[in-house]
């Protein structure tokens, strides 16, 4: 494309390489405006690609990633074969699932509701009370629940004391973790999707809504009939989007809420989970790679597929 | 509310009169919207109180919401200690410098690559869009980082990988979409260079955008802490805020440095009111921005969150 249309500037000037070289000269602020950036991205992201090679050596500090003796898929087949990375990818998709259903179904409810609120000061009011978990930081979102949850004075086990009854003690017990991540993800991020959802409801023509309200629609029906069908779009492209996603996982959230606590890890551990322990406290660089390409190669595959159904159901949204 | 239910029979009354299910919807939305957004802010108001409650109240009854025997303790032991401040100042550095120098070269890179007539538009996008598509992962990054940057225990690998995303870009790219290319034009025609039109004609129309990706920039260096957990060692005494908030909760040692020299016995430390205290000093003026500024996150979901 961009060969094309020096060509065409050249149109006048004579040969091609002249055309192209004279381009280049003439478009040169533009070009260093990008320059910037393409530095950045060149040394953040697209550096680190050669060092994928790690995930299939045995890494040793001596000889580093090109030094270290070759073992092919040695290390894909061990993480295979124990079953790690089907436990991974399990724990990473069943609870994407769960955020991306739970998620959207609650985001949509929350726009519905707040779209029937008449009173602008509750509106405003409520918005920025839900908006607040989404500018925290992860790290404050572990405390939060820590706070709540922790087995000797957690505000939870106050109550239960208080009440007379047994305490709980979930940081010992893995089976109650899926239950307590989907509610606090929920919890940190609906109020940002419900603004999603809501600037869609928006965007649904008023007048239909009205004609019928006139032909004697009631709510549930306007909420059923309408609203309902006009948020399709929006939540069929979303859920694609998310399907892309589908095995990355939010690692702020688990590492900050379960962290180091190896009981939880059968239910709470994903593909991001096991990379960071692995490279980080381990120092198992290439196992950590080996899993950390599978996730890739298998991201890129499925923002693929998701991009291309897109681009057939709804071609303006597609991403490339 | 009673004086809104009347705006609203005024408002609809010449047309159609409220049905019982409206009545029902709003009925039910008031109730559930109000018991959501409680509960949004409610883990906030028990990390407050567990703040202001002693130790020995803590120890005995557990976390309450309203503080029992209050007392700023905790606070000031934070306070004393110092290593908040530098924290703070650290992280307040980061912030600034990052989101400056992060900015100016989204708003450079944005507005290059949506002029129409710049030939290599098409591939320096895909160039910088593929990196979202495709990643290394950690190991290798981790690797380069240290090995070959030699960034460990510098707080240039915090500051540097936070500078900007192919998100951002493409947000950038969205607001100056809706800028006229005849801008663009009637600077050329007045013999203007593309530095100049860009700083003198389409910088000060996209003002809303750099506000927006300002800040989701700022967001993101104050909440930094992984970066941080990756790069700085426990050799580096200074952490940024969230790193720091990180050790304290998580780390007994981090704790004790934190309130260093105050207390001969570590078993007198206010563990608890500590974490919780510095939790509250490192997340307040958050909450106190958030308000004011959460119009232009939301502009910014409008405008990039699904179209890319």
């Amino acid at each position: 494309m961009g060969k094309g249309k020096a060509v065409a500037a050249s149109a006048t000037g004579g040969k091609k390489k002249r055309g192209i070289r004279e381009t280049l000269w003439k478009y040169r602020t533009l070009e260093l405006m990008c320059l910037p950036a393409i530095i950045f991205f060149f040394m953040f992201s697209y550096m680190p690609l050669p060092g994928i090679y790690v995930a299939f050596v045995n890494y040793n500090y001596q000889g580093g990633i090109f030094g270290s003796p070759f073992i092919g898929l040695q290390n894909f087949q061990f993480l295979a074969e124990s079953g790690k990375l089907f436990e991974l990818t399990k724990n990473t998709i069943l609870y994407n699932l769960a955020f991306i259903i739970l998620g959207n179904i609650l985001a949509i409810f929350v726009a519905i509701l707040l779209n029937e609120m008449r009173s602008k000061w509750f509106k405003k009011v409520s918005q920025t009370m839900m908006f607040l978990p989404y500018f925290i930081s992860q790290v404050l979102v572990g405390i939060l629940v820590y706070n709540l949850l922790n087995y000797d004075y957690g505000f939870v086990n106050t109550i239960l004391v208080k009440l007379g009854l047994e305490k709980w003690g979930p940081y010992s017990d893995p089976t109650v973790w899926p239950v307590l991540l989907v509610i606090i993800h929920l919890w940190q991020q609906t109020g940002y999707n419900s603004v999603v959802y809501f600037a869609a409801i928006m965007g649904i023509d008023a007048e239909i809504i009205e004609a019928a309200k006139v032909d004697g629609a009631n709510g549930f029906q306007k909420i059923r009939y309408i609203i309902l069908p006009g948020l399709r779009p929006t939540l069929v492209i979303l859920l694609l989007f998310a399907m892309g996603g589908i095995v990355k996982g939010n690692f702020g959230l688990f590492y900050n809420v379960v962290g180091t606590n190896s009981i939880l890890f059968p239910t709470t551990d994903i593909i991001e989970t096991y990379v960071y322990r692995a490279a980080t406290t381990e120092f198992n660089f290439s196992r950590a790679s080996a899993v950390g390409l599978y996730q890739s190669i298998i991201g890129f595959i499925m923002v693929m597929i998701s991009n291309f159904v897109v681009k057939k159901i709804e071609p303006d949204y597609s991403l490339f | 509310m009673a004086k809104n239910k009347d705006l609203d029979l005024m408002e609809s009354g010449s047309k159609v009169k409220i049905g019982i299910s409206d009545m029902i919807i709003r009925g039910f939305g008031y109730f559930f919207v109000t018991l959501y957004a409680l509960a949004c802010v409610f883990p906030f108001l028990i990390i407050i109180g567990t703040s202001f409650t002693s130790e020995t109240v803590i120890r005995a009854e557990g976390v309450k919401l309203i503080p029992k025997e209050a007392t700023l303790q905790a606070y000031e032991m934070v306070v004393h200690g110092g290593l908040i401040w530098k924290s703070y100042g650290l992280t307040i550095t980061l912030t600034l410098c990052g989101t400056l120098l992060g900015l100016s070269i989204i708003a450079m890179t944005g507005y290059a690559l949506q002029r129409k007539d710049f030939p290599l538009r098409n591939g320096i996008s895909f160039y910088i869009y593929f990196t979202s598509l495709f990643s290394a992962g950690l190991a290798p990054y981790y690797l380069l980082m240290t090995q070959t940057y030699h960034l460990k225990d510098s707080y240039f690998a915090v500051f540097l990988p936070l500078l900007m995303s192919p998100w951002l870009i493409i947000l950038m790219k969205n607001f100056v979409k809706a800028i006229p290319h005849e801008i663009t034009e009637s600077g050329k025609i007045d013999g203007a260079g593309d530095m100049r039109i860009f700083i003198d004609l389409i910088l000060p129309m996209l003002k809303p955008a750099l506000a927006t990706i300002g800040l989701f920039l700022a967001l993101g260096y104050w909440n930094e802490w992984y970066q941080s957990s990756l790069f700085l060692s426990s050799r580096i005494a200074v952490k940024p805020l969230q790193f720091q908030l990180y050790k304290v909760v998580n780390e007994a040692q981090a704790l004790k440095n934190s309130v260093a020299g105050q207390y001969v016995s570590v078993s007198d430390i206010p563990t608890e009111s500590l974490k919780m205290a510095t939790a509250v000093l490192a997340t307040g003026p958050i909450v106190f921005l958030y308000p004011f500024v959460q119009k232009y996150f939301i502009g910014g979901i409008t405008v990039g969150a699904v179209k890319g």
